[in-house]
């Protein structure tokens, strides 16, 4: 499997639908059915930004997500990757 | 604020809903927590099912446990299947396996979103129909097999805990692993029917030891329902001991039912007045009921710890379960009936009264299958062998001596 890296391009899965929450908001996917907690705002803004730009550093930056977080923010998008919440773009 | 913390004040939808289809069943298990069997006639329409199910779409309420009763009695069933699943809301389903032919199974393995659980509450049909009534073995492990046989993946093998199965969870993870299928375990309540016969199934302090144990050292590999975070005061006081899942009562804040004719309760395990929130034919639908309800507003207040505050456990196990406490005739802010620690047992031994039913759809008439949890024996086990008194003694009582 493609690992997640801040010069890859990646995705929301079609099938994952986003609820948001006073916590940041519940990703559930219909196809694998799991139910994952997005649990910061930021990391929500940063997965609905994946999709419009072509690698991960740029949804990074539009959500703005300073730099010394981007390593942490590549681990929790590596744990999304693992459950097919997001997927590498086309 | 801690995730749990936003559980405990109540989500703007629920995570968990279950949905009871029909209060029908073909059954008539002994510990039916819904206590069903005869259709209820005030059962919503099909068009009033799709209502419901366009409401939870636009809530964004992303999937259904629906159970019952036996919900694929319902002629409309497969149907409403098809509409949700179009809809946006995933369906999970329980089921005895009534109607799970090849056929229907084949059915099942071609739609994706759709997840199918098989009731089984013994790895033997001597343990399972005794609570669940004769051939409701053999009818599960047919649904698992045609599952199996029909590609479907990874069904759910869903069994309540009771004294009598507790020694046998490796023989159900046996079954599971045979049909692809994932063992869930479940907790047994004193609701509906469950109440009659819970002194006599509910599982004995030390299996609670054994099935933790067991629990621990299967970890994600089991599912629980989230149903024994009761269980995480066998760990430390840290709570590390806690099970995968949601370790607290979710009942309102984050879980409710949905029952056949459109009430709306905290809980699945809370089919009573008591915790009834509202109807959504009359009191302006789901969401309004969900998010407006004056008893739901209660449960998600924060709560106290009550008898059990001065408990170095309370952290870990939030008290126990609210319907457990209910049905048992305990306060709600006591300690649970089951609590691991041992103050459950003298909470019961106190002066409690068990609160009176508030629905029954129990058939009237048992049908021939239906269990019967009574021992039969022909005399006290300690009595002495004596011949009949006398060959034309015909009181029934010669020869009887009370002690």
């Amino acid at each position: 499997m493609a690992a997640v890296s801040l010069d890859s391009a990646w995705t929301l899965s079609p099938s994952v639908a986003l609820r948001p929450e006073p916590f940041g908001a519940l990703a559930y996917h219909f196809g694998n059915r799991k139910l994952t907690f997005l649990k910061r705002p930021e990391l929500v803004a940063v997965v609905r930004a994946l999709g419009s730009h072509p690698d991960v550093r740029g949804a990074l930056v539009a959500s703005g997500v300073p730099e010394g977080q981007h390593a942490a923010y590549v681990a929790a998008l590596s744990g999304l990757a693992r459950t097919d919440m997001i997927r590498p773009a086309e | 604020m801690k995730l749990v913390e936003h559980f405990e004040l109540g989500l703007d939808a629920p995570i968990c809903l279950t949905w009871e289809l029909t209060y029908a069943c073909n059954l008539e298990c002994a510990h039916c927590l819904s206590s069903s069997g005869r259709r209820d006639p005030r059962e919503l329409s099909t068009e009033q099912c799709e209502a419901v199910i366009d409401e939870l779409q636009r809530m964004q309420v992303f999937y259904v446990n629906i159970g019952g009763g036996e919900p694929t009695v319902r002629p409309d069933f497969w149907h409403l299947v098809e509409y949700a699943v179009a809809h946006d809301v995933g369906v999970k389903f329980s089921t005895n396996g009534v109607r799970l032919t090849p056929e229907r199974a084949r059915w099942l393995a071609a739609s994706d979103y759709v997840d199918v659980q098989i009731s089984l509450d013994g790895a033997t049909a001597e343990v399972n129909d005794r609570v669940r009534g004769t051939g409701s073995y053999d009818t599960a492990i047919t649904a698992l097999r045609n599952l199996h046989e029909a590609g479907f993946g990874d069904a759910k093998l869903s069994v309540v805990c009771t004294r009598e199965n507790i020694g046998q969870l490796d023989e159900f993870k046996a079954i599971a692993d045979r049909f692809g299928a994932t063992l869930r375990l479940t907790r047994l309540r004193p609701s509906g029917r469950g109440a009659d016969v819970w002194d006599e199934l509910h599982p004995l302090p030390e299996q609670q030891r054994e099935l933790y144990d067991w629990l621990v050292a299967h970890g994600d590999g089991v599912l629980t329902g989230d149903s024994f975070f009761h269980l995480a005061a066998f760990g430390p006081e840290d709570g590390s001991g806690a099970l995968p899942g949601l370790n607290l009562c979710g009942a309102g804040r984050v879980v409710c039912l949905i029952d056949p004719v459109g009430d709306v309760y905290a809980c699945p395990f809370a089919i009573h007045d008591q915790f009834l929130a509202g109807n959504l034919l009359t009191d302006g639908g789901f969401r309004e009921v969900w998010q407006e309800s004056a008893l739901f507003q209660e449960l998600r207040e924060p709560q106290t710890g009550g008898a059990c505050s001065g408990c170095a456990h309370y952290d870990s196990c939030r008290g126990g379960c609210m319907a457990a406490k209910f049905f048992t005739g305990l306060p709600l802010d006591g300690p649970d009936p089951e609590c691991v620690q041992g103050y459950g047992e003298s909470a019961l031994a106190g002066a409690r009264t068990i609160p009176a039913v508030s629905q029954d759809h129990s058939r009237s008439e048992p049908s021939r299958n239906a269990p019967v949890l009574l021992t039969l024996s022909r005399r006290r086990p300690d009595a002495e062998l004596t011949p009949p008194v006398s060959a034309c003694a015909e009181s029934p009582l010669a020869g009887f001596a009370p002690n």
